[in-house]
């Protein structure tokens, strides 16, 4: 498959810089006419945020929420979300990335200080919803950061790499999922799935048994619960580049919701597309799994049997396999991880347990 | 065995009980001389209609390396004077005293100084010196010590002076054992307090370490002086009609009636002499002992008595109160309150109520009470004291105040007759008349402080509210300018005056 990069990215920097200044332009009018600046976005509260089944994740209602610069209570967030705004236009300019770290520090420079953490998050997320856009997309990104190992070919966007190529091959302990792969084109690759793998220990096995070449795989680490970067990315993969996604956990209530938010995403990213892939599937460790191959396991906690019983009244969790595999912990009261399969050796995984679970879904 | 029977005189009385006057140990027997001595010289100047002018020196004596600290405590006043036939018994004699009449003083008992000058006797075997003139061509000067078992001055040495400047006002000097380390937060408290309630007054005070503090009058108004009265006839008991039947010279009761009491008409007299079945002919002289008690019994029951009178009240006014609080305490909210005069017992009294907020007021987790009664500051056994106990009753958060707010309560009782609990003068006892008027006084200062406390949170809230804006409106301003490429930041001058409420 070969593909002629469409440059994305510079789009969508184009199109971040044009909301950023309409919102400048809204205020600044307000101001002019001497009423009280103000914005109205949809609202985050969680009596507006529903399951829709037609985009098969989780989107935000009708309601909206003002805030105005007249309501004492409001001044402060609106100032915070409008520097935000000018933080934001000020990278795009710039073509530069920064973390979520950064954006609590710096605002302390312009006296718009955050109390903690948790607040400039919201703020940014606040921004999100308000331009409709990811953070990602005004080059706001997480600390935690995953990895890609395959044959892919990429170009950059990013300043300075700008029509610069690279085949995530190149480097054996793959590439990390970072601003400058994010906004990267896909050029061409012979890959036909997506291998996404919670754990970097499997990530590494995989690729030294060349999983890649036996299956024509991209793998990508998850590092645990996805960043949303690396759930744009696999997005991407899958519409893009029409690759199915397979995704390995552990056999636990955690990992299996780690594949649900690749899948189907999260009611903090209601406000957000493009971050699910609703079309991937769980292949496994399932509680089905530790009984037919007899894994070594530990017993579930009662914190891993709450878990269960919550994630059996989530909507997401409608599927017949998922109400299956539920049902299964809970009946077996038993976890495994992906390690689990080294009591048939080290390769065993990939020669027996992958090809049978990869059929299994096709 | 047989059992020995003595009489001991009252100096002999109070020489043996002197914990019930105030002279418990050291470190109270330094500070209750001190009150005792100020006490007598703000009377004196009092009564004289002069504004005081008291003058209190405490020097540490060398006592060759004995026990205990020897100081020699000096008070002067500018008051007015004593006769010089009496300087021996006011200053040797237990309960003698010029103050037993129906007038409020801050004397009452005739015993005060006399017991500081008997502890400093007994502990120094040394005599006071009084010098004394009552503004005549003579002054007197005497050395004095009590025989204790005869409850009689001893005079060492008098002389006279020739008084050419008319000097009026007394000194009294005196050697007593004492902690006044220990005593001097109490006893530099005493002296702020007596200046909140004597803001008429300079006190100068000369520490053993030559330390000076004065408080400066800020005003030489002084509150009326109070009148002498009769006993109310609500107030009287068995000894006071015998004494009164000994020394009139009315030959019937109607008369006798309306001369020796208070509030007492023609009308009201026969009216209660016919309720009381005692003839109004009858010569007061010939009253039998039983008629004596039955009179007493109809006195107290009869309801037609006009209340009494509060003429022989001086109360300090809601204007001096409000100087003395604002001299000592420099409060940013005062209010003051006088109520009407009152009675419990027959006895007249008046409260007089103010409270305070921020100044010198310490944050003390705890609102600031001080105590006075005619005048007096009253610093000990707080938690007996009916103020504090009314004070703890009230549900503060009604009237907005938290405990962390610098707030001071004042109250001040007069009367003819202060219901103390000991002779010490330290604390009041719960009359229920007083309480009441104790507790309405302090509502009506408090709903005034709620007042003040809703309209400062008003404004603080206002202050802070006009903060945020005029911080974030020019961001607001400053970053959008920003984002929409301008150059010019918008005028915002507009909606900063809109939310400007108060200009
Ligand atoms: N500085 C003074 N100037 C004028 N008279 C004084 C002075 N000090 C004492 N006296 C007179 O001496 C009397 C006795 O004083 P003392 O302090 O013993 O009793 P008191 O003041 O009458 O009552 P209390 O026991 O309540 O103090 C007073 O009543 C007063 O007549
Ligand atoms: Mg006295």
């Amino acid at each position: 498959m070969n593909k002629k990069p469409k440059n994305l990215a510079a789009e969508k920097r184009k199109e971040a810089l044009k909301r950023l200044k309409k919102l400048g332009v809204r205020l600044y009018g307000q101001m002019e006419k001497s009423t009280f600046p103000w914005i109205k976005m949809p609202s985050r509260s969680t009596q507006n945020i529903f399951y829709s089944p037609e985009v098969r994740q989780y989107v935000l209602g009708d309601k909206m929420v003002r805030r105005s610069s007249r309501n004492i209570r409001h001044i402060r967030p609106l100032t915070q979300l409008i520097w935000a705004a000018y933080f934001a236009r000020d990278l795009a300019q710039q073509r530069k990335t920064s973390t979520l770290r950064d954006v609590y520090y710096s605002a302390q420079a312009y006296e718009v200080p955050f109390k903690d953490q948790p607040e400039s998050n919201s703020i940014i997320t606040d921004l999100e919803t308000v331009m409709g856009l990811s953070r990602e997309d005004f080059k706001v990104f997480p600390e935690e950061r995953s990895a890609i190992f395959g044959d892919l070919t990429i170009e950059y966007t990013v300043p300075g790499y700008e029509g610069k190529r690279l085949n995530l091959m190149s480097h054996p302990d793959g590439m990390m999922i970072g601003p400058a792969l994010t906004s990267a084109e896909f050029v061409k690759t012979s890959a036909d799935m997506v291998i996404a793998i919670e754990k970097g220990g499997l990530f590494t096995r995989f690729i030294e048994e060349t999983v890649h070449k036996k299956y024509n795989a991209l793998l990508v680490l998850t590092a645990g619960q996805a960043p949303r970067a690396t759930r744009h990315f696999i997005h991407r993969l899958n519409r893009e580049l029409d690759l199915p996604v397979h995704i390995f956990t552990d056999g636990d209530p955690w990992g299996m919701h780690i594949a649900m938010v690749i899948i189907s995403g999260s009611a903090n990213a209601a406000h957000l597309r493009e971050l699910t892939t609703p079309d991937a599937t769980w292949n496994g460790v399932w509680a089905t799994d530790i009984v037919d191959y007899d894994l070594p396991s530990d017993a579930l906690t009662e914190v891993d049997i709450k878990r269960l019983h919550d994630l059996r009244k989530d909507q997401r969790y409608e599927g017949d396999l998922w109400r299956r595999e539920i049902k299964k912990f809970l009946e077996i009261k038993k976890k495994a991880e992906q390690e689990a399969f080294s009591r048939y050796g080290l390769t065993y995984i990939v020669d027996e347990y992958l090809p049978a679970k990869l059929e299994m879904t096709d | 065995m047989v059992e020995t029977f003595e009489q001991i005189s009252p100096a002999d009385f109070f020489y043996r009980n002197r914990d019930i006057a105030g002279f418990t140990n050291p470190t109270r027997a330094i500070f209750s001389s001190v009150r005792e001595l100020v006490e007598n010289a703000l009377d004196a100047s009092d009564l004289h209609g002069v504004p005081p002018e008291v003058y209190l020196r405490i020097s540490q004596e060398d006592n060759g390396g004995e026990e205990g600290e020897v100081y020699i405590l000096r008070v002067e006043d500018n008051g007015s004077g004593i006769p010089a036939r009496h300087i021996p018994s006011a200053f040797g004699q237990v309960l003698f005293g010029s103050k037993y009449k129906l007038r409020q003083a801050r004397g009452t008992f005739g015993l005060g100084g006399t017991m500081a000058i008997l502890y400093g006797q007994i502990t120094t075997h040394k005599p006071v010196y009084v010098a004394s003139s009552t503004g005549t061509s003579r002054t007197y000067e005497y050395k004095l010590m009590i025989d204790i078992q005869r409850n009689r001055p001893i005079i060492l040495d008098r002389k006279a002076h020739v008084n050419k400047t008319r000097w009026h006002g007394t000194v009294v000097e005196f050697r007593l054992e004492g902690d006044y380390f220990r005593a001097m937060p109490k006893i530099l408290e005493y002296l702020k307090q007596t200046a909140v309630v004597t803001p008429y007054a300079n006190i100068t005070f000369v520490d053993p370490k030559g330390r000076l503090y004065r408080f400066n009058r800020v005003t030489t108004d002084m509150p009326p002086p109070p009148e002498e009265t009769f006993p109310h006839p609500y107030g009287v008991d068995v000894e006071t009609i015998q004494r009164l039947t000994k020394i009139t010279d009315c030959r019937n009761m109607l008369d006798f009636m309306q001369k020796h009491f208070q509030r007492v008409s023609e009308r009201i007299a026969h009216g209660f002499l016919e309720n009381a079945g005692i003839g109004k002919k009858k010569n007061p002289k010939k009253l039998k002992p039983q008629e004596v008690v039955r009179l007493v019994r109809k006195m107290k029951e009869f309801k037609d008595f006009l209340p009494p009178r509060a003429r022989c009240l001086s109360p300090l006014g809601k204007d001096l109160l409000k100087a003395g609080i604002l001299k000592e305490l420099k409060p940013d909210f005062i209010a003051v309150c006088r109520r009407k005069p009152s009675a419990y017992s027959g006895h007249p009294f008046i409260v007089e109520t103010a409270i305070a907020y921020g100044g010198d007021i310490p944050k003390a987790g705890d609102i600031v009470v001080h105590r006075f009664a005619n005048r007096i500051p009253l610093l000990y056994d707080e938690a007996s004291d009916v103020t504090v106990r009314v004070i703890k009753s009230i549900n503060w958060r009604t009237y907005k105040v938290s405990p962390d707010m610098p707030i001071a309560i004042l109250v001040h009782l007069c009367s003819t007759k202060v219901p103390y609990k000991t002779v010490g003068k330290e604390f009041i006892a719960d009359r229920p008349e007083v309480r009441r008027e104790i507790l309405n006084g302090i509502r009506e200062v408090a709903r005034r402080l709620r007042r003040f406390l809703t309209r400062k949170e008003h404004v603080e809230r206002e202050r802070r509210r006009l903060s945020v804006f005029s911080k974030y409106l020019p961001k607001i301003a400053e970053f959008s300018t920003e984002l929409a490429g301008k150059k010019q930041p918008p005028d915002i001058e507009k909606l900063l005056k809109s939310v400007r409420r108060f200009e």
